[in-house]
C-alpha cells in the first residue's frame, strides 16, 4: 500500500475504564458488555464524522449494485451474441444509456457487473494481506529478538520492491487468472501492515497492565489474544479499510494491462478493452468514463471510511 | 508601579467538545525585582495564564481581560509590536527542555536568533553575547556549536536559561523549569534561578506544582485553583499559616523531614481537580474541602482580605465560626 | 556519522542481493519451460531443437551453478538474448530504450515532489482552511484515479480533443516519426510529446507528498520549540521555513523516498498509454511477448533504481538531520 495513507499510531490503550454498578460478576460478560459499550461509542462518533458517512453511503450504493447486479441489468446482456445487443461504439442513448462497446454490447450492463469481480478480488486480496501482516506484525512485535530483526528485514526488502515490476512478473508468470490476481496483490501488499502492527504491538507491549499480566503468570497465548489484539484491532481495522482501496486500484491496474482473467468482467478489463480498441484516440468517452468513474468513487468510499476510522481510533491523531 | 498587571483575565479554549473556560478571572501584580510564585495542581489553569500573557495561546482562543506590562496592555497590542515586546520585555523559560529547542539548529544559533531578531546586535556581536550569557549560566562557551541532543537535561534548562536573558528583559516568567529534572539537578538549576535573579535584579513569575520550592525562591505567592486564584500573599506567612483550605491542603502534603506528626497523619485530598469545563457551582474547591459548610455551594467567594497584603477566597476569611475542628 | 553512512551502504548492498536471489529464482522456479516457450510456434520446435535451446540458455545445468553463471552474467551486464526482439541482446534492448524514461520519470519525480511538499506545507500550516480542505479534496480524488486512468482522461481531452476539450498535444510516441527536425526545434518536438505524460505522471503522485508533508508538518507544529520560538518574537513566517520545515522534512524524506518505487510502476502504464518508448512500455512488451530474459532484466533494473534511489535518500538525510550526523 502507499505510503501517505499509513499513520503509524501509537494508542492509549482500549479497555481502562470503571465498569457501570451493579456489575455482573462473570469477568467474560463485563469483558462483552464493555466491548459492546466500546463498539456503540465508536459508531456514535462515526455518525458525526461527515466524511465517513458519506464514505459509507457510497460503499453501501456500491455494494448494493454489486450484489443486485442480476437485478439491475440483465446477466445476457454481457453476451455478445444476445439479441439485446445494438451497433457496436454508439453513443449514450435512451436504450444504451452508457452506450455501447466494440461488440454491442451496452456498457451499462458491462460496468454493473463489472462491480462484482472488483470488489470482491480487493476484499479477498486484502484479507489475505491483513492475516499475513497482522501476523507477522504481532510475532514480529511481541516476541522481538531475532524473529523481529529477521521478520523486519524481509518487511523492508518487500518494501523496496517496487510493487508494480513485481506484481507483473509474478502475475505474467503464474498464468491470467483471478486467483493469480488476488494472489499477487495479497502478497505484495503484506508489508505496510505488517510495519503498522508491530509498531502498535511495541507501544502496548510496554504498558504496565501487561506486565502486571506477565508477573500474575499469564501465558503469551493469554497475553496476545486478551491483551495485544483489543488494542491493536482498532488500528488494524483502520488500516484493512484503507488496504482495500489499495487492492482495488492494484486489480484495476493489473487488468488494464493484460494479467487479468481475460474471460471475467472487472472495471479493469473494460478499460483494457476500451483501450486497447482505440476508445481514447477515438474519443470514444461514453466507453471509458463509466467503469473509471466507478473505480474512483469506490477507492475514494473506501479511503473515506478509512481516515474516519482512524480519525476516531487513533487517539494521537484525535489530540489534534 | 507594577511591572506586570494583570487584571480580570479570562481564557476560554475552542475544542472539539465546546468552550473551555480554562481561567475564570484572575488578577495579578508583580514589581520589578519582586518574584511571584504561582502554584496549583496540573489543570489549575497556570501555565494558561502565562501563555496568555504573551498571547502564546492557539490562535481560536478567546482571551479577555488586560495584560499590562510596563503600562501597555498586551491585549490590545498590534502584531509587530507584540512581537517587538515578547523577549525584550518579558520571556519564558519554558518546561520540558526536552523538545522546548529546535533539535537541528545548533544551540548557539538559536540564543544569536533572539538577539539579532530584535534588532539589538549584528551577528558576531550577538555570538559573543551568546558565549557571555552561556558562562553566565556555568556551561563552557564551546557548548554553542552543540545541538540540543548533545545536552543533558539539565544542561539544556541552563541554555534555556541563558537565552531567556539574551535580550536582558525585565520580567522572566519560568514555566515549571525544575519538574522535569532530576531532583540534585533541579536543587543546582534553581540556585542559578536565584543568584541570576538577584545579580540582575530580575522579576519572576515561577510557576510550579511543588510549593516548597516556590517558597525558596518568591517573594510572594498565588495559589490557583480551577482557573482562579484562591489565595495570594507573601510566601512565608501564606505557607506556613495558610488561609485557605486548599492551600492548607497543598503545603500539608509536602512532608517535612523529622516532623513525627506528619507521619501519623499524611495530609493528601481526597478526588480531582474539576475538569475545566465542568466546575462545581458555589465555591469551586467545596467538593473536596474539609471545612466546607451550607453556603459553599451557593455562593462562590471573592478574594477577601485575610491579614497583611493578604488575600483569600473562602468564605471562612470572613466567617470563621463556621470552621468545624478538623479530627 | 561514518557508521551511519558504512551502515546504509551495507544495508543497500544487503538488499541488491536480495533482489538477486529472489530475481533469480522467481524465474527458475516458475511453470513453463522458456527454451520450449522460445521456439513456441516456430517450425523449429521439436524435442532436439528445445533440448539444444536449453543447453545454449544453461537450463541444464544443477541450480547452484545457474545460480553462479546468472551472478557472473549480471556483473557483466550480460542478460541473454531477448526473445521477441528476434534474439538481439537484452542490455541493448533496454539501453535503446532507457533515455526516454529517464527524461520522464527523472523530471516528473523532481517536479511531483518539489510541487507536493510545497503544497503539503501550505495546507499545513493554513490546517482547516477553505485552501486545505480544498487540495485535501484534489489529493484524496487524484489519489484514489489509477494513474493510467488519470493518463487515459488526460489523452482523450487534450490529444484527441473529446467534447469542450481542444487537442492540443500529440497522442503518443517520443517524437513525430519522419519528419527530420533537428537541434532547437527537435528539443521542442520532444518537449511537445513529452508534455502528457510528463503532466500524468506529476499529478497522479503529488498527492503522496502533499499527505505526508501536510501531516509531519502538523505533528510539528505541536511541538514545544515551535512555541519557544513564536515567544522569541519571530515572524510567522521565519517560524515556519526557519524552524517547522526543517523538523517537518526529515521523517517526510524518508518516506518520500519509500514512494519512489510507485513512479516507477506508474511509468510502466503511462508509457503504456501514451505509446510513449521508454522501459515501461518495454515492460509491458516483454510481458506479452512471454520474454522471461528481458523481464528478468527489467526487474533487476527497477528494483535497483529503487534501491539506489533510497541510498541517495539516506545519505542526503544525514545533512537534515544532525542527531544522525553524531550516531
Amino acid at each position: 500500500m502507499r505510503p501517505g495513507l499509513e499513520r503509524v499510531g501509537t494508542s492509549a490503550a482500549v479497555g481502562e475504564e470503571p465498569t457501570a454498578p451493579p456489575p455482573p460478576t462473570d469477568p467474560r460478560r463485563i469483558a462483552w458488555a464493555r466491548r459492546r459499550r466500546a463498539f456503540s461509542r465508536v459508531a456514535k462518533t462515526y455518525r458525526k464524522n461527515k466524511m465517513g458517512m458519506w464514505g459509507l453511503c457510497l460503499l453501501i450504493f456500491f455494494v448494493l449494485v454489486a450484489i443486485f447486479a442480476p437485478l439491475i441489468a440483465s446477466k445476457a446482456g454481457l453476451d455478445p451474441t444476445c439479441t439485446c445487443t445494438g451497433k457496436a461504439y454508439q453513443s449514450p442513448s435512451l436504450q444504451f444509456p452508457f452506450g455501447t462497446d466494440d461488440l454491442g454490447r451496452s456498457v451499462f450492463t458491462l460496468t454493473v457487473w463489472g462491480s462484482r469481480i472488483s470488489l470482491i478480488v480487493g476484499l479477498i486480496a486484502t484479507l489475505i494481506s491483513m492475516v499475513i501482516g497482522s501476523l507477522l506484525g504481532i510475532a514480529a512485535g511481541y516476541y522481538g529478538g531475532w524473529l523481529e530483526a529477521v521478520l523486519m528485514r524481509i518487511t523492508d526488502w518487500f518494501l523496496v520492491l517496487p510493487w508494480l515490476a513485481l506484481a507483473i512478473v509474478l502475475a505474467a508468470l503464474l498464468g491470467p487468472s483471478l486467483i493469480v490476481i488476488i494472489f499477487v496483490i495479497g502478497i505484495t501488499s503484506w508489508p505496510s501492515t505488517a510495519r503498522i502492527v508491530r509498531a502498535q504491538v511495541l507501544s502496548v507491549k510496554t504498558r504496565s497492565y501487561v506486565e502486571r499480566a506477565r508477573g500474575l503468570g499469564a501465558t503469551n497465548w493469554h497475553l496476545i489474544s486478551r491483551h495485544v489484539l483489543p488494542n491493536v484491532g482498532p488500528l488494524i481495522l483502520a488500516n484493512t479499510v484503507l488496504t482495500v482501496a489499495g487492492a482495488i486500484l492494484s486489480e484495476t491496474t493489473l487488468s488494464f494491462l493484460g494479467l487479468g482473467d481475460p474471460l471475467s468482467i472487472s472495471w479493469g478489463t473494460i478499460l483494457e478493452f476500451a483501450f486497447g480498441g482505440g476508445a481514447a484516440v477515438a474519443g470514444d468517452w461514453w466507453w471509458l468514463l463509466p467503469p473509471g468513474i466507478c473505480i474512483i468513487l469506490v477507492v475514494l468510499a473506501f479511503m473515506m471510511c478509512g481516515f474516519a476510522l482512524d480519525d476516531i481510533l487513533n487517539p494521537k491523531l484525535r489530540e489534534r | 508601579m507594577s511591572l506586570l498587571s494583570v487584571r480580570d483575565l479570562h481564557v476560554i479554549y475552542h475544542t472539539q467538545a465546546g468552550p473551555v473556560p480554562a481561567v475564570r478571572g484572575v488578577d495579578l501584580d508583580i514589581a520589578k525585582g519582586e518574584v511571584l510564585g504561582l502554584a496549583g495542581e496540573s489543570g489549575c489553569g497556570k501555565t494558561t495564564v502565562i501563555n496568555a500573557i504573551l498571547r502564546l495561546l492557539p490562535e481560536k482562543t478567546k482571551v479577555e481581560g488586560t495584560v499590562l506590562l510596563n503600562g501597555e496592555d498586551v491585549l490590545a497590542m498590534k502584531p509587530g509590536k507584540l512581537r517587538a515586546v515578547r523577549w525584550t520585555q518579558a520571556s519564558v523559560i519554558f518546561q520540558g527542555a526536552m523538545h522546548a529547542l529546535n533539535p537541528v539548529r545548533r544551540i548557539g544559533d538559536q540564543i544569536v536568533e533572539a538577539i539579532t531578531i530584535h534588532g539589538q546586535a549584528g551577528e558576531k556581536e550577538a555570538l559573543v553575547r551568546a558565549g557571555a550569557l552561556i558562562e553566565q549560566v556555568g556551561l563552557p562557551p564551546w557548548r554553542l556549536r552543540d545541538y540540543p541532543h548533545e545536552l543533558s537535561g539539565g544542561q539544556r534548562q541552563r541554555v534555556m536559561i541563558a537565552m531567556s536573558l539574551a535580550c536582558s528583559p525585565n520580567l522572566v516568567i519560568a514555566d515549571e523549569p525544575t519538574t522535569a529534572l532530576d531532583v540534585m539537578v533541579q536543587a543546582q538549576v534553581l540556585k542559578l534561578l536565584k543568584d541570576l535573579q538577584r545579580e540582575l535584579g530580575l522579576a519572576m513569575l515561577f510557576i510550579t506544582h511543588d510549593l516548597s520550592v516556590l517558597v525558596e525562591v518568591s517573594d510572594r505567592l498565588a495559589i490557583m485553583y480551577a482557573g482562579k486564584v484562591v489565595e495570594d500573599g507573601p510566601s512565608v506567612p501564606v505557607f506556613t499559616e495558610p488561609a485557605h483550605p486548599y492551600t492548607r491542603a497543598l503545603a500539608g502534603a509536602f512532608p517535612q523531614i523529622g516532623d513525627r506528626t506528619f507521619r501519623m497523619a499524611p495530609s493528601g485530598l481526597p478526588g480531582d481537580p474539576p475538569y475545566p469545563g465542568d466546575v462545581p457551582p458555589g465555591c469551586s474547591f467545596h467538593p473536596r474541602c474539609p471545612l466546607a459548610f451550607e453556603d459553599c455551594p451557593k455562593i462562590d467567594p471573592d478574594l477577601f482580605p485575610a491579614g497583611d497584603q493578604r488575600r483569600a477566597a473562602c468564605l471562612l476569611v470572613n466567617r470563621p465560626e463556621m470552621a468545624r475542628v478538623e479530627p | 556519522m561514518r557508521g551511519y553512512l558504512v551502515g546504509k551502504v551495507v544495508q543497500a548492498f544487503l538488499t541488491l542481493l536480495f533482489v538477486l536471489v529472489f530475481n533469480f529464482f522467481l524465474f527458475r522456479v516458475m511453470p513453463g519451460d522458456p527454451a520450449a516457450l522460445l521456439l513456441r510456434g516456430s517450425s523449429a520446435y521439436n524435442p532436439q531443437n528445445v533440448a539444444q535451446v536449453r543447453h545454449e540458455l544453461g537450463l541444464d545445468q544443477p541450480l547452484p551453478q545457474q545460480f553462479v553463471t546468472y551472478l557472473k552474467d549480471t556483473a557483466t551486464f550480460k542478460f541473454g538474448d531477448s526473445f521477441f526482439m528476434q534474439g538481439r541482446p537484452v542490455s541493448t534492448t533496454i539501453r535503446e530504450r532507457i533515455w526516454p524514461t529517464i527524461l520522464l520519470v527523472g523530471t516528473s519525480t523532481i517536479a511531483s515532489i518539489a510541487i507536493g511538499l510545497l503544497i503539503g506545507i501550505y495546507a499545513g500550516w493554513r490546517r482547516n482552511t477553505r485552501f486545505d480542505y480544498g487540495w485535501l479534496g484534489v489529493t484524496l480524488v487524484l489519489y484514489a484515479c489509477p494513474e493510467f486512468y488519470l493518463g487515459i482522461l488526460v489523452l482523450m481531452a487534450f490529444g484527441a480533443g473529446v467534447g469542450p476539450f481542444p487537442a492540443l498535444f500529440p497522442i503518443g510516441g517520443y517524437s513525430t516519426p519522419g519528419a527530420g527536425l533537428s537541434g532547437f526545434s527537435y528539443w521542442i518536438d520532444v518537449l511537445n510529446h513529452l508534455v502528457m505524460p510528463w503532466f500524468t505522471l506529476t499529478f497522479a503522485y503529488l498527492g503522496e507528498y502533499t499527505l505526508i508533508m501536510r501531516s509531519s508538518l502538523i505533528d510539528v507544529l505541536g511541538d514545544e520549540f515551535v512555541m519557544t520560538a513564536r515567544a522569541k518574537g519571530v515572524r510567522e513566517n521565519d517560524i515556519l521555513w526557519r524552524h517547522v520545515v526543517p523538523n517537518a522534512l526529515l521523517p517526510t524524506w524518508t518516506l518520500t523516498m519509500l514512494s519512489l518505487g510507485f513512479i516507477f510502476g506508474g511509468a510502466i502504464t503511462i508509457e503504456l498509454v501514451f505509446s510513449y518508448p521508454g522501459v515501461g512500455w518495454l515492460t509491458v512488451q516483454a510481458i506479452t511477448a512471454k520474454d522471461y530474459p528481458l523481464m528478468q532484466a527489467l526487474f533487476l533494473l527497477f528494483s535497483g533504481a529503487v534501491i539506489i534511489a533510497n541510498l541517495v535518500a539516506d545519505i542526503t538525510y544525514m545533512y537534515l538531520d544532525p542527531r544522525v550526523r553524531a550516531a
